[in-house]
């Protein structure tokens, strides 16, 4: 058989395997008729000096993830900071620089919170997600809005796209989840075609759980014996939420166009920290969260592609307190974000494109919150980036220039002070080498330099705001290697290994101080530094062990110092917390899925483990929390019928029913179960 | 097939081996020790309570042995192991009274109650939102946040003074008093309560409270108040029986001031110009450290001074005189020895991470410093066995 030997033929050859295997191997009989799904290619993949982490299609639905969040931990470098239970609050942290330098990007544009910079990933459910991809300092990529260049780390997600057999022109899905917590999770899907060139697709999702589950706190005496042993129930963490999501799809000449509407509207019960003589606490949180955006991209000359992204925002959320032994406490906060994007990319030569992309951003809030400001935000963002591959060698540069226009407007206060406007100039640099024709092994570089404003809690917040504050900045350094591999025969298919080496500064960390005599009275201040030293290594391969029989591995790891070295005032003090790991940062932590497919079964193993960390900087016995690993298992079975398809699966979460804290004083499920069914037609 | 079993075997194989996370063992306490002591006849050692920043449930206890110099840090858990969550969260007050030490656990809404000399837990009384507590005869008198609720116009709630009787630990009556009541003190036939009025303030400093509840000790009803000045905290008495009333300020404009209430006249006759977080009077001596945000320097401006309870003069406004005072953080509790005049000041530091306790003799001059748990803050004198 004549071996093709050219890169890009093989590079294609990877994607569509990879997709084969985790994709199209639900097929009952092998030896009829193959039946394999559409193929989309993304060109755009082959661009990317630095490729991403990314979970997708079958893999992705079979992982016992229930929300967004839990799917990311599956990746190195990713630390979640989860508040239990399904409706509790979800973080992500890359390499450790913190949340707020984030960027989470939905069907290819930023999802925001002026408000307080954390996006909750727990409510973003997998249900309609087709892909999750990760990216340590940006998509190399040169053609993107210049929000893209704008994070320390970026998370896209990008939702299902309608998919049409021949001759088809309706595809209905109906989902039904049930399990533990008292979870009741119907959705359902219509996509349907208008023509050959546009599309539709609806979907709604609810979600009522109860949030109830069994805990245990043990402690035993130096000599093993028990001192105590309590189980509790988890109370007030139920959630009722409901989502929607439309849009519309069109390929044009030589481009394509996308229109999304989405709104998620929720109630839950904030169970919060356990402490002693507490076991129950009865705070709610309200959101309503809806944006509508639109893409637009077309090829206009052999030379010239042109983006346009526009958006538009609204976040409401109530904040309850009906304790009467506790401040009563009843706010309400509606944010606004109005986003409008420019992309132009320009190929001088084959081998040479320039990008410049010019974004506005407006966003404002408002409270009723007594002694809250108005604050309104201009953000302008303009990117110029540069990509140049030279034999083996690709090179991508870029510079972000940030301009930061602030307002503010009296809102329950008579003290009002906008924060000074900010100007920023940031680059990057990202390099990739191919050393060998023959090998797919490429080393790869980068440099960033990025910054993350404060946000208007941070600013402007009663009491707590500082509008003197400074941006954080971050610097990253990354050296890494990737390679891959792909088999005509033998009972590896193909596998593919990444492993980075970095290190990153947080300088100017935005830090709570006390200020003042009296009850907690808190202060934003810039005094905190942290340097993060790490290595991610992260494999997956595909194999067949057996004949029919199909496995994907996929196993990653990370090792990181991520050392506090913010000065004091006290050096008796300083010598405590002086170089100690930031909270919540393991020394190491890992993962491993594994899939057996044979025919219509699938099983799921996956593994998650999270060393040793403090929850403090000061790393003293008092603040040590432990390890901590859970094993989920899921068995899934596909039934084909001529006129639908069908799908049962059961999971089953921390498997040996450990019971742990992810964040100090919020326990975690012990073992739990779900059973999912779905039909398509 | 076999391959099947290989992949299954390595997979059980690693189940096994990470079956390896420990059991929690109960916190022990760590023990450091000082070489000079200075040992009286009448007082065996200082209790600290540790508050623990909110929602950590890191309270802790810490005992300092006069005898022998020793510090021992967090000694609740490993003397009082089968309580379960330890301490609790947010220690707001440590006083010993009888044989019984009292520390009151606000955001744990609950007094724990302890044997004064081995600190083992005797009992608890259930208090929601308490503040502070203070003693007369058999009754315990504690202050709490969560009074009646009021919802017109606006959402408001009172405060109010429970009685409790020490020997069960039962509650005996309540006296409303005014809003968000925090320290008192009872003194000649009277509880006099601060009443901040603290949940009030944040858009309008007007709505702070600015009184002194004044309560009969024997019918246990709130006979006046006093006007004194916005969001009260601190209360206490000299030697004369007259009273030091301290005022946190209003944040904003409005700073924390110092003031005096005349015992006879029964209203404010004069007000110290310092600011004062937290004091203590010994003898004819006013010892006040403060802390006070400045929006003009974006720093924390910290005194240390010594008001005469007689001339009402100040004597100093930085009592430290060796220069340790660059190196304390945010100074939190005072208190000073009754016979040797050893002033101790705790240092709470950034409040999630350890705190520090300094001790200086009667010239202002470090003697030791131990480190200590989150946010040392109460401090409360253990006499001898008699």
């Amino acid at each position: 058989m004549m071996r093709p030997n050219l890169p890009d033929y093989r590079t294609a050859i990877l994607v569509i395997t990879c997709h084969l295997a985790l994709a199209g191997f639900s097929q009952s009989k092998l030896d009829s008729i193959q039946h394999i799904h559409e193929i989309i290619v993304v060109a755009n993949q082959q661009k990317e000096v630095i490729p991403s982490q990314k979970l997708t299609g079958e893999e992705l639905k079979s992982l016992n993830s229930f929300s967004v969040a839990d799917a990311i931990r599956y990746f190195s470098g990713v630390q979640i900071k989860d508040y239990g239970g399904i409706g509790g609050l979800k973080t992500v942290d890359i390499r450790s620089m913190g949340t707020n330098h984030m960027g989470v990007f939905y069907d290819g544009i930023q999802l925001g919170n002026a408000q307080n910079g954390q996006i909750d990933l727990g409510k973003f459910s997998l249900d309609n997600i087709e892909e999750i991809s990760l990216y340590n300092g940006q998509k190399s990529e040169v053609f993107q809005a210049a929000k893209d260049f704008g994070s320390s780390g970026t998370i896209y997600l990008r939702s299902r796209k309608p998919h049409f057999e021949p001759g088809k022109h309706d595809h209905v899905k109906a989902v039904f989840r049930t399990g533990s917590f008292d979870l009741v999770n119907p959705s359902i899907l219509w996509e349907h075609k208008l023509n050959d060139r546009i599309s539709t697709s609806f979907n709604m999702e609810s979600v009522y759980s109860s949030g109830k589950y069994q805990f245990r706190y043990k402690r035993i005496l130096p000599n093993h014996q028990v001192a105590y042993d309590t189980t509790s129930t988890r109370q007030n963490g139920d959630i009722h939420s409901f989502r929607t999501e439309a849009g519309i799809s069109g390929t044009i000449d030589r481009g394509q166009w996308n229109t999304k509407f989405y709104f998620y509207d929720s109630n839950r019960g904030i169970p919060g920290a356990i402490v002693n003589n507490i076991w129950k606490r009865s705070q709610r949180q309200w959101d309503r969260n809806l944006f509508t955006q639109f893409s637009w991209q077309k090829a206009v000359t052999q030379k010239y592609e042109l983006m346009f992204n526009l958006k538009y925002a609204n976040d409401f959320m109530r904040y309850l307190n009906p304790d009467t032994t506790l401040m009563h406490i009843d706010n309400s906060f509606r944010q606004q974000e109005v986003y409008a994007s420019m992309a132009n990319k320009y190929t001088i030569q084959k081998n040479w494109d320039v990008n410049l992309s010019t974004d506005f951003q407006w966003n404002t809030l408002h409270s009723d919150m007594a002694g809250f400001v108005r604050p309104t935000r201009l953000t302008t963002l303009i990117a110029a980036a540069t990509a140049i591959s030279w034999q083996r060698v690709k090179v991508q540069g870029s510079v972000l220039a940030t301009l930061i226009n602030e307002g503010v407007a009296t809102g329950n206060t008579d003290t009002v002070s906008a924060a000074p406007n900010r100007q920023e100039v940031s680059p990057a640099l990202f390099i990739s080498y191919k050393p060998f024709e023959k090998y797919n092994l490429s080393l790869r570089t980068f440099y960033k330099n990025i910054f993350r404003m404060p946000t208007f809690n941070d600013l402007y917040y009663t009491d707590i705001g500082n509008i003197a504050l400074k941006p954080e900045y971050t610097h990253q350094y990354n050296l890494g290697l990737y390679y891959s591999k792909n088999y005509d025969k033998g009972f590896i298919n193909s596998w593919q290994f990444q492993a980075d080496a970095y290190y990153n500064e947080v300088t100017n960390k935005i830090v709570a101080v006390p200020k003042g005599n009296g009850m907690y009275r808190w202060m934003m201040m810039n005094l905190g530094y942290v340097e993060i030293r790490g290595i991610d290594l992260s494999a997956s391969g595909v194999f067949e062990p057996v004949k029919k029989v199909f496995a994907n591995i996929k196993i990653s790891y990370t090792h990181q110092k991520a050392q506090d070295f913010s000065k004091r005032k006290s050096e008796a003090l300083q010598s405590i917390t002086y170089g100690g790991q930031i909270p919540y940062i393991p020394w190491n932590n890992g993962s491993a899925i594994v899939g057996l497919t044979y025919k219509n079964w699938r099983v799921n193993y996956s593994f998650i483990y999270v060393g040793e960390r403090y929850h403090n900087s000061a790393n003293i016995p008092e603040n040590y929390e432990q390890p901590w690993y859970t094993h989920d298992l899921s068995f899934t079975r596909t039934l084909h019928q001529k006129q639908w398809n069908g799908k049962i699966s059961v999971e089953i979460n921390n498997l040996l029913s450990q019971d742990y804290e992810v964040v100090l004083n919020y326990p975690m499920p012990k073992r739990n179960y779900k059973i999912a069914l779905s039909v398509e037609i | 097939m076999r391959q099947i079993l290989k992949i299954t075997g390595i997979l059980a194989f690693i189940c096994l081996v990470c079956s390896c996370r420990e059991e929690t063992v109960v916190f022990p306490s760590e023990e450091t020790k000082v070489d000079s002591v200075t040992a009286t006849a009448e007082y065996a050692g200082v209790y600290v309570l540790n508050e623990g920043n909110m929602g950590s449930n890191k309270s802790t206890l810490d005992y300092f042995n006069f005898e022998t110099g020793s510090y021992k840090r967090n000694i609740y858990a490993e003397i009082n192991p089968t309580v379960p969550k330890e301490l609790g969260d947010v220690g707001n007050d440590l006083e010993i009274y009888g044989n019984k030490l009292y520390a009151v656990i606000n955001c744990s809404n609950k007094i724990e109650v302890m044997d004064a000399r081995t600190a083992r837990r005797l009992g608890q009384i259930d208090i929601p939102n308490c503040r502070y507590i203070r003693f007369d005869k058999q009754y315990a008198y504690i202050t709490s946040y969560a009074g009646p609720v009021e919802i017109n116009p606006e959402y408001t709630q009172k405060g109010y003074v429970v009685k409790v009787d020490t020997a069960t630990l039962q509650i005996v009556a309540r006296c409303i008093v005014g809003f968000q009541p925090e320290e008192l003190l009872i003194a000649s036939g009277k509880i006099y309560v601060a009443n901040s009025g603290g949940y009030m303030g944040a858009g309008n400093s007007d709505n702070y409270e600015r009184t002194v509840s004044v309560i009969d000790l024997n019918t246990f009803q709130e006979e006046k108040r006093i006007d004194v000045d916005y969001n009260l905290h601190h209360i206490k008495t000299d030697k004369r029986g007259d009273l030091w009333v301290s005022s946190r300020g209003d944040y904003k404009g409005h700073p924390s001031r110092l003031f005096f209430l005349d015992r006879n006249q029964q209203k404010i006759t004069d007000t110290i110009d310092v600011a004062a977080g937290n004091y203590c009077i010994v003898g004819d001596s006013l010892y006040a450290c403060s802390v006070e945000w400045s929006y003009v320097t974006y720093h924390n401006e910290i005194t240390y001074s010594i008001i005469n309870t007689q001339t009402h003069k100040i004597v100093t406004r930085n009592f430290i005189t060796d220069g340790t005072d660059s190196q304390i953080e945010i100074p939190y509790g005072i208190f000073v020895h009754p016979h040797t005049k050893d002033i101790y000041i705790t240092d709470a530091g950034d409040y999630i991470s350890p705190g520090m306790l300094y001790c200086f003799d009667r010239t202002g001059k470090k003697k030791w410093s131990f480190q200590t748990g989150d946010i040392p803050a109460h401090i409360a004198l253990l006499p001898k066995n008699k």
